[in-house]
């Protein structure tokens, strides 16, 4: 797959890569059909646990749901060790160890749900893994307003093969989602009810994902 | 208003046997959902007319039933309000119409089979109602409202009285309300005349609602084309009701027959019912008096002995006969007036109510009703034999309309009287039934099989329903609306004379205007009007 894409190529597609700048959070380190791991420009500067995000692959703009974030050595071996005792805050910590910010790094983990082809959403797996080093964005309002139109992307997270609780998984990517509704409460209930079905059987699993996104 | 808005749900399941279950929409609140009510399911080929039998609330989950989520909290019930938890409803299909020309203009048809997965269930529209059993014309006579529904629900009334028909219902449910209301109608509409053996004085001149107000009958509405005759000249008079003619039977008009019907009402014993027969040889058609003039003599003793009947038994006989000899209405020797003026008013056109008066006692009933049928039924069957012969017309079709049915039609003689004869023979002689009842279940299998048409009130007896019910398809599902109709006037009408049973609430009847509606004389109605002003 071609790799590069000139801003032009990406412009064509319909995404405005100047607004997108801001809120581009971070790129691929790792990558495979059900998702992709990033890594964040920042250090601790995270997308939140359930927002949407997404980055362009090819022809393919890709959607995914962070649910893992975590940072750790840059060296598996070498342990990030205590070192503000004798500091007064943790910004003069910061400023007395420069080293810190290099030895460390933030990482993110989202799984695909769908994708953008051709103006149309796809709420499913793409037919390819994000390519390597994509920049990842985190998607704007309109993005999760077109994508959240359609709850079929709840099952994804529902049969995914993640060691995080779904319910907290999906009670997370609601609340995101719900933040940008014009009817945040007539939103919840559409997805409560979408879940309801898929999860006719096992109520207690469904009240748990709905005391956790009712407001 | 669009099919769609009316949706309820889709069909979900079901079998020709028990209906379909229809899942309903999340918007759909089973609270608005009533057993009885009709509605309309498309299918892709056809659709059906069913009526909702049973509504039941279903969950997806049991630890919904078990552990059910808080209810305060809104926001779960609104999720869980038609996902988790939703409304079904039983639905039993009883019509159906298919999409090409052809069906259309055939009209429903009775249902082989039922919708497909997922068609769409909707509330009847009064279009479909008026589809079902078509609109007011001049065979169609309009009997009261669908549940819950302003369309008119009219029945076929030639067709109704080509057979024998029941009204049934505990007492108070409007089981009289609705036989006037049927009366009219067939007074109207059917092209037959009606006897009318008026037990408590309801049908011919006036009747009483609850509300202790008095409701014109069919005299009032109709003088022209009604005779009242009554036993008990006294009290019609003062009631001020004008009457055709009073009514005296001869107790030689009395057969045998007749008493072996009153056994039970007159506590005779089964010796003493054989022993009237055997009068009835010995002393022809005078042994109803010579009976009851016997003393207790040794002339009386040699009869006896030589007829082989115990004195006890003779006793026990004597004291039935006495006991109708009591009634004022009994006459040592008739010429058989009565009956030929009744034959001559039925063979007029004219619609005959025979008012008990005073006499309400059932024996009273029984034997006049039973005497006076047997008569006419024979009129009858003479005038059809001779009519099939080409020798004269046949005569106008009667209905008879008779209450308390059970004393006549119960398992022990119904096939002795001549009740049964009519129900089971049915139109061949062109008289039918009308039976009113309040305990069906007393009334013999057989004829309860053989009426065509049922229309009941409120039954609460089982036995009662089951009766009523029998050898009707879906009568489960039946039951149970029939359970729960409501104790005033709300009725289930099923069999011959409607193409699917429906539950109804009967037209109004009493007020000014609904007399004008049954289309009464317009001076009756401005009579009304003035009986309103003067009321106040």
């Amino acid at each position: 797959m071609a790799r590069c894409q000139t801003s032009d190529e990406i412009r064509q597609k319909g995404f405005d890569m100047n607004k997108e700048e801001t809120q581009r959070i971070g790129e691929v380190i790792q990558s495979s059909t059900l998702g992709f791991a990033a890594q964040c420009y920042e250090l601790d500067d995270f997308p939140p646990l359930g927002a949407l995000v997404e980055t362009q692959s090819g022809d393919n703009r890709v959607y995914g749901i962070v649910f893992n974030a975590a940072t750790e050595a840059i060296e598996p071996g070498r342990k990030p060790l205590a070192r503000g005792k004798n500091e007064t805050s943790e910004e003069a910590l910061y400023n007395a160890n420069p080293q810190i910010a290099k030895l460390l790094k933030s990482e993110f983990q989202a799984l695909a749900v769908g994708f953008k082809k051709d103006a149309k959403i796809w709420r499913y797996l793409p037919e390819q893994p994000v390519a390597i080093h994509s920049f990842v964005y985190l998607s704007p309002p309109a993005d999760i307003l077109e994508f959240s139109r359609s709850f079929e992307f709840l099952n994804t997270l529902l049969n995914s093969n993640i060691t995080l609780a779904h319910e907290e998984l999906i009670a997370a990517c609601l609340r995101q989602m719900s933040a940008v509704q014009e009817d945040k409460h007539a939103f919840l209930v559409a997805a409560g009810k979408h879940l309801a079905t898929g999860l006719s059987n096992d109520f207690n699993r469904l009240r748990t994902i709905l005391e956790r996104i009712k407001q | 208003m669009s099919t769609e808005d009316k949706r309820m749900g889709i069909v979900v399941s079901g079998s020709t046997n028990k209906g379909v279950e229809v899942r309903l929409d999340a918007d759909t609140s089973v609270e608005d959902m009533v057993v009885g009510r009709y509605v309309t399911i498309e299918g892709r080929k056809r659709r059906f007319f069913g009526m909702i039998t049973e509504v039941i609330l279903g969950v997806t989950d049991l630890s919904l039933t078990q552990t059910p989520p808080d209810t305060h909290d809104s926001f779960i019930s609104e999720v869980l309000c038609g996902t988790g938890t939703f409304g079904t409803l039983e639905v039993m299909p009883y019509l159906t119409i298919g999409g090409d020309t052809l069906s259309i203009t055939d009209g429903p048809q009775p249902v082989k089979t039922i919708p497909s997965h997922y068609s769409t269930v909707q509330l009847a529209q009064d279009s479909d109602i008026e589809l079902v059993f078509g609109k007011e014309d001049k065979e169609r006579f309009y009997i009261g409202n669908p549940l819950d529904m302003e369309t008119k629900l009219c029945i076929n009334l030639p067709e109704l009285v080509k057979r024998s028909n029941g009204i049934f219902g505990k007492s108070g449910t409007g089981k009289t309300f609705l036989t006037r209301i049927l009366l009219i109608g067939m007074l109207q509409k059917s092209a037959s005349v009606n006897l009318v053996f008026d037990m408590h004085s309801e049908y011919g001149w006036a009747g009483t609602s609850e509300k202790t107000r008095e409701v014109k009958a069919l005299k009032q509405l109709f003088p022209s084309k009604v005779a009242v005759f009554t036993l008990d000249e006294e009290n019609s008079r003062k009631r001020g009701v004008s009457t055709d003619h009073v009514v005296r039977i001869g107790y030689n008009e009395i057969e045998p027959e007749d008493m072996s019907l009153l056994r039970e009402t007159l506590n005779l014993t089964e010796p003493a019912v054989e022993a009237i027969y055997q009068m009835r040889r010995k002393f022809g058609s005078e042994w109803f008096l010579k009976t009851t003039q016997m003393s207790d003599s040794e002339g009386t003793k040699e009869l006896l002995n030589s007829l082989n009947i115990h004195e006890s038994t003779f006793q026990n006989l004597q004291r039935g006969l006495n006991m109708i000899k009591r009634l004022p209405f009994m006459q040592e020797r008739t010429e058989q007036k009565t009956v030929n003026r009744i034959i001559e008013d039925l063979s007029r056109g004219l619609n005959v109510v025979l008012e008990f008066g005073r006499y309400t006692d059932i024996t009273a009933y029984i034997l006049v009703a039973n005497l006076l049928t047997r008569r006419i039924y024979s009129h009858y069957r003479d005038k059809t034999e001779k009519s099939l012969s080409g020798l004269s017309e046949p005569p106008i079709p009667l209905v008879i309309t008779i209450e308390e049915a059970h004393k006549f039609l119960n398992r022990e003689i119904a096939n002795k009287t001549i009740f049964g004869t009519i129900a089971r023979e049915m139109r061949k002689y062109n008289v039918t039934l009308l039976v009113i009842d309040q305990r069906p279940s007393g009334i013999d299998e057989e004829i309860m099989s053989q009426l065509g048409t049922k229309i009941t009130c409120l039954l609460d007896n089982e036995r009662d329903m089951d009766s009523v019910l029998s050898g009707v398809s879906g009568k489960s599902e039946l039951k149970s609306v029939l359970a729960k109709l409501s104790a005033k006037q709300q009725a289930l009408i099923f069999g011959h004379s409607v193409p699917m049973p429906v539950a109804f609430r009967p037209r109004e009847y009493g007020s000014a205007g609904s007399y004008k509606e049954f289309g009464a004389k317009a001076d009756d109605f401005e009579q009304a009007q003035q009986d309103i002003e003067d009321l106040w």
